[in-house]
């Protein structure tokens, strides 16, 4: 597609990737050919969940024809960790969940790694596991890491040493007691949710190099190169210049592939075997056992309101069961907190967001980052409360729901959102207010609504760096560090430089892959953070860009820089009309009017962004001036219905419309929305399931099963409003995570209109729900 | 492990190959033939990124032994477009964004094209039914029904 007229900042340009990813072209880690040196390899797993290593015998495996290395965790100090250093590389002097790495094996072969690794012999006791994350809680739970008061932590980060607890983030705002005691209504209850998977098609797969001279290659499937040098470079002590991460295209991340999976596993055996690139590629079964989950979450909700249904007071307590290392999942947890009223306007808050190890798989971000988890609960809570004074429930939210310009929960003043906009278009989409017949005997229909907020949840300063570099036929390359895992980041990337250079988007590539040797930082690509963060930096470094291409040709014309534009590859001036393409003098510059020098030189643009105005919160109290960057917010309307013969859900229609501030390419904002309310669907039907050992039992596809073709909703109707937020290009902010926040509640909140019973617990499967109708039928006989 | 001499036509070139008894199509393809567009999901036949055509026929790569497919024809997704020239159906994923973190992409596309050369004009159903056994996490899964659809409007599977 050519578009030559400026203005490609909310057009649906092609994205960069299609072709190369319809042709068999798109290169994904396993994809790279790395010749006849390339060694395979393969993991030794714990199979208890929590027991003491008490000998490991590597001599039978070593001996093994064609094995070249078997490493363990004997000689490894190092621990790893983003927000709390918390993890071995390979496990230490005891495994502390099922899955756990205890060694690896480096082989010729990928079957003589597999048959290698079964010779490895590790000798346990077994110590007593714990799972649940309010028993873990308790002062008296057996302890899964006796030395978390030793590990390093963020200066954000609150653990609890001489407990489980690896972050205990706390709200305590007005006087929740006497708002109480005001209350007409008051809703309570205990909400659940099983830790489930990302399930990326793509599993983790890498490729670790270590030279005999000391330099360090990775190739990763990873959302975030940057991160991972970082912490695998702190943890193996290698400086930053000597490991080099190379990032490929992402087939499916969802956070699972953010920080440090199983990669730094690779280099360890890498170092083993200098000289030899070695691969390691999870198999499915791996991908469901031995990678990091979203956490599971028991969260206690009181909430009150007026008789006038305004809300007065919340009292929350969250239990996130962050699994056997907590790195990522400490800010889940604050995450948690400082959103933790959900998007509600309420003036009395005392809330308590614990995470909490548990020898269950490691916990960490997964698409929505702590939000899909609190919304479970309270967007079902508020339409309990709506019910009890009487109120539609949609009418409930309009009332109470957070608006431009609030003092929300944490003390910051809202950034600029309409979210009674998004639940306006979600209910009339759905046709709200009309009653619809059920499609067939003996099936039962209803609607519900839920609504969401979510902010990027990051350290105060992720920053992102990006730069423009022209071609001498003024194509040009634009740099950045962001990774592309499916949501069109590269798309927006090109969109955007080619916007404000007045250049054709045909002419713009976006520089892959990442390579941390070569790409411009970038934080990580999570938090939904991209479009806003990196979009700010390539901005940037595109207007530097064209700053330099509009100087020289003021100077070498003798004309004022206000007076020239870029049109089309042209540079024109408004005063006299002199034209000048861009073809060559981003290159070689001009020469001056009178054939005596020259002026300019290549352009290369470079560009920043960091926000620099997120501030710390109390740690007794959670409060501060500003928590986040800003808030997405967003409404989902689902209509469905249940068949009460086999308990099955059909979901008919969603309506979900989220407020992105600026469409900066709006088809690709419908890619996200659609994916996202499949994903949210499936996610309303998924659980990892454990045995009473604390194994999981279903990791294949055929046991953990993921929404198919053919189980997708009848309709899904997509639309945004676009409130401009202050920070980001264009007004743009995030969405890609949002889109599957509420869609599990607003699933419970139709059922609940459809057949009258409230499900607390996840999954809504259709066992759940039939022996639910079941006992609803028994109670009234 | 006893090794095998077969030909198999890949994407129209006439392949002689050597191949132990346990080696799948998918790594002859993958790891001998370099053809890497066809990935690798499961290896357990459960989420059809691996889907080639043989014979004309959707299988899953990672089911079939290569010894069995002497004199047999294959093709994959890097078989599709001809001389610079994408098929309808790789066209209309185009035009309808029915691709995001493109590891599916492939299986999808080699299960829609066998659809399509099998029922030129499949209702939504018939497309849920074909590719049911082709796994997604980004898309939704709608606008690959739309852009097979779409396709088959254009002339179908070419």
């Amino acid at each position: 597609m050519t578009i030559t007229e400026s203005g490609l900042v909310g057009k649906s340009v092609q994205r960069t990737d299609v072709l190369d990813k319809l042709t068999g072209c798109a290169v994904f880690v396993d994809d790279i050919q790395f010749g006849p040196n390339l060694l395979h390899s393969r993991l030794v797993r714990s199979p208890y969940p929590h027991a003491l290593i008490k000998k490991i015998d590597i001599k039978k495996a070593e001996a093994l024809p064609g094995v070249r290395a078997v490493v363990t965790g004997k000689d490894l100090s190092a621990r790893m960790g983003l927000y709390l250093i918390d993890r071995p590389i390979f496990a230490d002097d005891r495994v502390r969940v099922y899955g756990e790495p205890v060694a690896g094996v480096v082989a010729t072969s990928e079957n003589i790694a597999v048959e290698a690794a079964k010779l490895v012999e590790v000798e346990y006791e077994v110590l007593p596991a714990i799972y649940d994350p309010v028993e873990a809680a308790q002062p008296d739970a057996p302890l899964i890491h006796p030395d978390l008061g030793s590990y390093s932590v963020a200066n954000f980060i609150f653990p609890e040493p001489g407990t489980n607890i690896s972050e205990h983030f706390k709200i305590r705002k007005g006087d929740v007691e006497a708002a109480f005691a005001d209350c007409a209504a008051v809703a309570e209850g205990r909400y659940r949710l099983p830790p489930i998977e990302h399930v990326p098609i793509e599993t983790h797969t890498s490729v670790a190099l270590s030279e005999k001279n000391g330099q360090v290659t990775l190739w990763a499937s990873s959302q975030s190169p940057f991160a991972m040098r970082d912490m695998i470079a702190q943890g193996l002590g290698i400086p930053h210049n000597k490991l080099r991460v190379i990032a490929p295209l992402v087939g499916g991340g969802f956070g699972g592939k953010a920080g440090v999976t199983m990669e730094a596993c690779a280099v360890v055996m890498a170092q083993a075997v200098p000289g030899h690139p070695v691969k390691l590629r999870l198999t499915r079964e791996e991908e469901f056992v031995g990678t990091s989950v979203r956490q599971s979450l028991v969260s206690d909700i009181k909430v009150g309101c007026d008789e006038d249904g305004n809300l007065l007071a919340m009292e929350l307590t969250y239990y996130f069961g962050g699994g056997a290392y907590n790195d990522y999942g400490v800010n889940i947890a604050r995450a948690a907190g400082y959103s933790c009223t959900g998007p509600y306007d309420v003036p009395n808050v005392k809330a308590d967001s614990l995470c909490v190890y548990t020898n269950y798989p490691v916990g960490s971000a997964m698409r929505g980052f702590g939000m899909p988890e609190i919304h479970w609960g309270l967007e079902q809570i508020m339409d309990r409360l709506a019910e009890k004074v009487g109120q539609d429930p949609a009418e409930f939210r309009r009332l109470n729901c957070v608006r431009t310009g609030d003092q929300i929960v944490s003390g910051m003043k809202m950034t600029p959102i309409d979210l009674e906009a998004c639940i306006d278009k979600a209910t009339q989409a759905i046709r709200w207010d009309k009653k619809e017949e059920p499609t067939g005997p003996n099936k039962k229909r209803g609607k519900g609504i839920a609504i969401m907020w979510k902010a990027p949840a990051m350290p105060p300063n992720p920053g992102s760096a990006a730069v423009v570099r022209f071609n001498e036929d003024a194509t040009l390359q634009v740099e950045v560090g962001g990774q592309e895992i499916g949501q069109g980041a590269f798309t927006v990337a090109a969109q955007i430089a080619a916007d404000v250079l007045g250049v054709p988007y045909d002419n713009v590539t976006v520089s892959t892959p990442l390579d941390t040797k070569y790409s411009p930082y970038e934080w990580q690509t999570v938090a939904s953070r991209l479009t806003w963060s990196m979009g700010n930096a390539v901005k940037a470094a595109a207007e530097d860009a064209r700053f330099q291409i509009l100087e020289t040709v003021a100077d070498a014309w003798d004309e004022d820089i206000d007076n020239l534009t870029i049109k089309d590859g042209v540079v024109i001036s408004f005063k006299t009309e002199r034209e000048q393409p861009l073809d060559k003098m981003v290159v070689y510059g001009m020469p001056n009017d009178n054939f005596e020098g020259w002026k300019g030189g290549p352009v290369v643009g470079r560009g920043r962004f960091m926000p620099t105005y997120v501030t710390n919160l109390d740690p007794e109290t959670g409060q501060g001036t500003r928590a986040v960057v800003h808030y997405t917010v967003g409404a989902q309307a689902v209509d469905l219905e249940v068949d009460l013969d086999t308990g099955q859900l059909e979901v008919l229609n969603i309506a979900s419309v989220y407020d992105v501030g600026r469409a900066i390419n709006p088809d690709l904002i419908m890619t996200q929305i659609e994916g996202g309310a499949v994903h949210g669907m499936s996610s309303a039907y998924e659980s990892i399931k454990f045995s009473q050992d604390g194994q999981v039992i279903n990791p294949s596809f055929v046991d953990y099963r993921i929404a198919t073709i053919a189980d997708i909703p009848g309709k899904i109707h997509g639309d945004y409003v676009e409130t401009p937020v202050e920070d980001g290009p264009w007004g743009a902010r995030g969405v890609g995570e949002h889109v599957m926040v509420q869609t599990a509640p607003a699933i419970a909140n139709a059922l609940y209109d459809a057949v009258g019973i409230r499900f607390s617990d996840l999954p809504l499967s259709a066992d759940a729900i039939y022996l639910a109708l079941e006992k609803a039928l028994d109670q009234q006989d | 492990m006893e090794n095998h001499t077969i030909s198999l036509t890949v994407n129209g070139q006439l392949e002689q190959l050597q191949v132990p008894s346990n080696l799948t199509l998918l790594h002859v393809l993958r790891d001998m033939l370099g053809l890497t567009g066809t990935k690798n999901g499961c290896e357990a036949g459960e989420c059809g990124a691996c889907t080639v055509l043989v014979d004309g026929e959707p299988v899953n790569s990672c089911l079939v032994l290569a010894v069995e497919l002497d004199g047999r024809e294959v093709t994959t997704v890097e078989g599709l477009a001809k001389d610079g020239k994408l098929t309808p159906l790789q066209e209309a994923f185009a035009k309808l964004n029915a691709v995001q973190c493109g590891y599916c992409t492939p299986g999808m596309l080699m299960a829609g094209t066998a659809l399509l050369r099998r029922n030129p004009n499949p209702t939504e159903e018939d497309i849920q039914k074909a590719l049911v056994g082709n796994l997604c996490r980004c898309t939704g899964y709608q606008r690959i029904i739309d852009a097979i659809m779409e396709a088959s409007r254009q002339g179908g599977a070419r």
